[in-house]
């Protein structure tokens, strides 16, 4: 079976993002998929967001889902949930910690990425 | 090789879709075969059979329609990503009651699947834009 990375760099307030997360759910019916958290893209693991006052649907609120779809294998960059000062208890689903160097072995062990 | 192109960017506005027309026109010329090219968030624009640039800038959405039909390419539209964007083919225009049509019948509208079968069936994913 063919394993996929997504990788989500963008902040959760693009409809790019919550078009990246509809991919990797498709993508959950046809291969392994695993997901990486990268950049900007760390925000959208905050469980405390609240964007329905603008106007805005809260797409990650499906993250929890994720291990409905046989998406198990959640990373996120850790050096990047430490410059934006986030604790672990903050994110609505848990976690891997990658160091950089872990982050390029994460690409390096999948067939294909797919970039949002 | 098999390659399977993903377009982000909307023509016009980021260099994607340029970038990502001229690497497809690359691989054919090269020899190699495109399994599928994928058009997702505003890379639908790409399909938007009602723009009309001035006559003497680009018109990419019309390189993209010249190169699928000389190619025989198999170019692929997400349909939600289109819908949300009004790019609508007879049959979704009908549907959800709205006049007219605005894609290039070039252009295939389908789902998530398509992308994901392409990652799985090629030998290298190329995603152009943000």
């Amino acid at each position: 079976m063919s394993k996929l990375l997504f990788v989500m760099s963008k902040s959760p307030r693009t409809i790019n993002s919550q078009e990246g997360f509809d991919a990797l759910l498709a993508g959950s019916a046809f291969a392994q998929c695993s997901v990486l958290f990268i950049g900007d893209g760390v925000y959208q693991l905050l469980k405390a967001q609240k964007p329905e006052p603008l106007g805005v649907k809260n797409y990650v609120l499906g993250f929890s889902a994720l291990p409905d779809y046989d998406v198990n294998l959640i990373y996120c960059s850790k050096s990047q949930l430490k410059l934006l000062n986030i604790n672990a208890s903050e994110l609505i689903v848990p976690v891997s910690q990658l160091i950089d160097d872990e982050v390029n072995e994460l690409i390096m062990q999948h067939d294909k990425v797919l970039s949002f | 090789m098999k390659f399977a192109i993903v377009v982000h960017g909307a023509p016009y506005s980021d260099q994607a879709a340029r970038s990502a027309y001229l690497f497809a026109r690359s691989v054919i010329e090269e020899g190699h075969e495109i399994y599928r090219i994928f058009f997702y968030h505003d890379g639908v624009y790409n399909a938007n059979l009602l723009s009309v640039p001035p006559q003497d800038e680009a018109y990419i959405e019309s390189d993209w329609a010249s190169l699928g039909r000389e190619h025989q390419l198999d170019m692929v539209v997400c349909i939600s990503s289109a819908l949300r964007r009004g790019i609508l083919n007879e049959a979704e225009s009908n549907r959800y009651e709205r006049v007219g049509t605005s894609i290039n019948p070039i252009f295939t509208v389908s789902g998530l699947g398509q992308l994901i079968d392409a990652a799985i069936q090629a030998d290298k994913l190329v995603t152009f834009g943000v």
